[in-house]
């Protein structure tokens, strides 16, 4: 299949390497405002080369578009890509508006168009076991979860990239937060509303570097997130999920999971007490290896889902789910937050009530989706 | 050149598990201070593995001023340095941009570095002297010490074998060879994929680490790929990570590395003496023609 890429940051040229590696891809072309970028590969791999994407569009008979833009530009970039019949692997956060990606997915599902979105944890071999196991219910009737993503990105206050940038999709929201978010969709459903939201900067001028907040699910659960990307402890991103069940607990990261079971589980081999699993048995290998299996293997799957005509487990309909519920933490960081008088150390206990209100077009969504896009006051 | 049949690795130094987070954060509290990584290195050399393969990361530095400094004492110990750093360059690009990345790991009054930051379009040579600036750049540390075989890590090596980047290896072997007498190594995920690609570009019979264990543990392209690329003696092989970050029992896991004729060196990761010692012993019985 012959396959194009717009944008050549870390995770374009990342996608280049994979996409020039599968068997089954052929890469016509690129597209990058760096000109030097341009130069360097067309000169030393044969790539076509554009600095302009509706030239590249325009010129080459393609089946397929990755895009690796920040994220204000996705929306632009993927209409015109389903429009031209393009199936389109999208990297993450999908479209900063999450009304505009619901009308995406739709574009896409009626065009019977594959589309993808770049969250690769659900491609990481621990993960996907935790899904097939928690699919076996065998926590029992799972009352809490966790989501924890700590990692090394802002670290002193500076940065002109769009990454410090809140709209273009910069923030640990859109960058770590949507991965822990999506983790939790993907593994427990979606939440049906968010309270107590936590926005702080550490070292970031515009937008922030931590978030914590509360998941409210059907059925009682309820769930947690904090997330922090000023943390230099760990050498890279480490996303970390927790739940609790009547029947135990686990925990699961990249690159172990353990499980606590109060009752054994004979099928799966899963004694009473502590289990471990960890990466190097439970990981498959993929045709070409770099920095992690699951890069490979999203786009092995997106490939195959072109091929199939499936729909992509991380489809543009799943991350505009974790784009909304992103935008509403972050509407709900401005409301109620109860005031606290110490008795004889000022005035009485008082509720600070603030309105929120949502940004533009979520508020459409926010009703659809059946949570409140004001605040509650 | 011969390389040792024992390398020590650096993994456990710098708070690298692949099959647990925790034991990685135990092992980085175990080896924050430097000294603590020196006097297993010091062992190792007692034990008679006197061969560090390590990544260029900062800390190595400190690691490189004891042993240039105490050289009488460990007049055989030599390095086996593994560029780039990745993680340094990630960062730098989260925090920079692409380019800019490039540009803060250039010497300040290089010509390329204004170049880069003009965004001029370059010649095709402009790949080798930027990558030979920036090899230079990560051997600063090791100067007056001997570096027989100079590597690139994986994630360069891999990515330069995705984009088709071919004149990127070439250029990493001419400068490793030309500037500092070396032989290059590379290190990959994809051996299979890989030495073609270097045979295609001339280079002969190269020095190739790569994951080499029982349980597959990313050998891309399929263990018996591996094995009969190793049988046929067309590289020199380093098996890595051949205990699978624990996975297997140490002399289950050296059974099967010791058996595959073809490779020339094992590079492990230890932090005591007695697992150093065993490792050794294992492999030298393993190693013996008749080994069961």
């Amino acid at each position: 299949m012959r396959a194009a890429l717009v944008g050549l940051g870390k995770m374009g040229l990342s996608h280049f390497a994979i996409v020039n590696a599968h068997p089954r891809l052929s890469l016509q072309a690129v597209c990058d405002s760096s000109k030097y970028l341009l130069e360097i590969l067309g000169q030393n791999t044969g790539v076509k080369t554009y600095s302009d994407v509706d030239e590249l569009l325009a010129n080459e008979q393609l089946d397929c578009l990755f895009i690796a833009t920040p994220s204000s530009s996705h929306a632009t970039l993927v209409e015109k890509a389903l429009r031209r019949g393009l199936a389109v692997f999208c990297e993450k956060p999908f479209v900063l508006d999450a009304a505009e990606g619901y009308r995406l997915a739709d574009l896409a599902d009626s065009a019977h168009l594959a589309n993808q979105v770049g969250y690769h944890y659900r491609f990481v071999a621990t993960f996907a076991e935790a899904k097939r196991l928690l699919g076996l219910e065998l926590l029992g009737h799972i009352h809490h979860v966790r989501a924890e993503a700590y990692g090394p990105v802002v670290l002193r206050p500076a940065g002109s990239s769009w990454r410090s940038k809140k709209t273009e999709g910069g923030g640990a929201l859109f960058d770590y937060a949507c991965h822990a978010i999506d983790m939790l969709n993907n593994l427990f459903g979606l939440p049906s509303a968010v309270s107590g939201t936590i926005f702080n900067s550490v070292f970031s001028e515009a937008v922030d570097d931590e978030i914590y907040s509360n998941l409210h699910y059907k059925e009682g659960m309820s769930g947690q997130l904090a997330v922090n990307w000023s943390d230099e402890s760990t050498r890279k991103m480490s996303l970390r999920i927790h739940a609790w069940g009547t029947n135990g607990r686990m925990s699961v990261d990249r690159q172990e999971m353990q499980i606590y079971l109060r009752k054994a589980h004979a099928g799966e081999g899963l004694e009473q007490g502590w289990n471990t699993r960890d990466t190097t048995s439970l990981t498959k290998p993929v045709w070409f290896y770099l920095r992690g299996e699951e890069y490979s293997a999203q786009i092995d799957h997106f490939v195959a889902c072109i091929e199939r005509g499936q729909t992509p487990i991380t489809s543009f309909r799943t991350a505009s789910d974790t784009d909304l519920i992103a935008s509403m933490m972050r509407a709900d960081s401005a409301a109620t937050r109860t005031a606290i008088a110490f008795p004889g150390r000022g005035a009485a206990s008082t509720t600070v009530r603030q309105v929120v209100t949502a940004p533009r077009g979520l508020r459409r969504v926010a009703r659809w989706f059946g949570a409140r896009g004001e605040g509650r006051a | 050149m011969t390389m040792p049949r024992l390398l020590m690795g650096d993994n456990q130094f710098f708070g690298i598990n692949h099959a647990s987070e925790e034991k990685a954060r135990s092992l980085a509290i175990r080896f924050q201070r430097i000294e603590s990584i020196i006097r297993v290195l010091e062992v190792a050399y007692a034990e008679g593995v006197r061969t560090f393969m390590c990544t260029t990361h900062e800390r190595i530095s400190e690691v490189c001023d004891y042993f240039r400094t105490n050289r009488a004492r460990y007049p055989d110990f030599q390095f086996y340095p593994c560029m780039p750093y990745a993680h340094k360059y990630a960062n730098a690009a989260t925090e920079l941009g692409m380019i800019g990345a490039l540009r803060s790991f250039l010497p300040e009054e290089n010509p390329l570095k204004a170049a880069l930051k003009g965004g001029v379009a370059v010649a095709r040579k402009d790949i080798a002297t930027l990558g030979g600036l920036l090899i230079d750049a990560e051997m600063k540390m090791f100067h007056d010490l001997p570096t027989p075989v100079i590597f690139l890590q994986n994630a360069a090596t891999d990515f330069l074998l995705g984009m088709g980047l071919d004149v990127g290896l070439l250029a990493f072997a001419n400068h490793v060879r030309e500037r500092y007498g070396a032989e290059p190594g590379f290190i990959t995920m994809n051996l299979p994929m890989l030495l073609p690609r270097l045979e295609k570009l001339g280079i002969e019979r190269p020095i190739i680490c790569a994951n080499i264990n029982k349980i597959e543990f990313r050998m891309c392209g399929g263990r018996l790929a591996y094995e009969e690329i190793i049988a046929q003696d067309r590289c020199r092989t380093i098996a890595m990570s051949v205990f699978a970050s624990g996975a297997l029992p140490a002399e289950e896991a050296l059974t099967y590395v010791c058996q595959q004729p073809g490779i020339e060196s094992i590079v492990f990761g230890a932090s005591s003496r007695a697992h150093i010692a065993q490792t050794r012993d294992l492999v030298e019985r393993l190693s013996q023609p008749n080994a069961a």
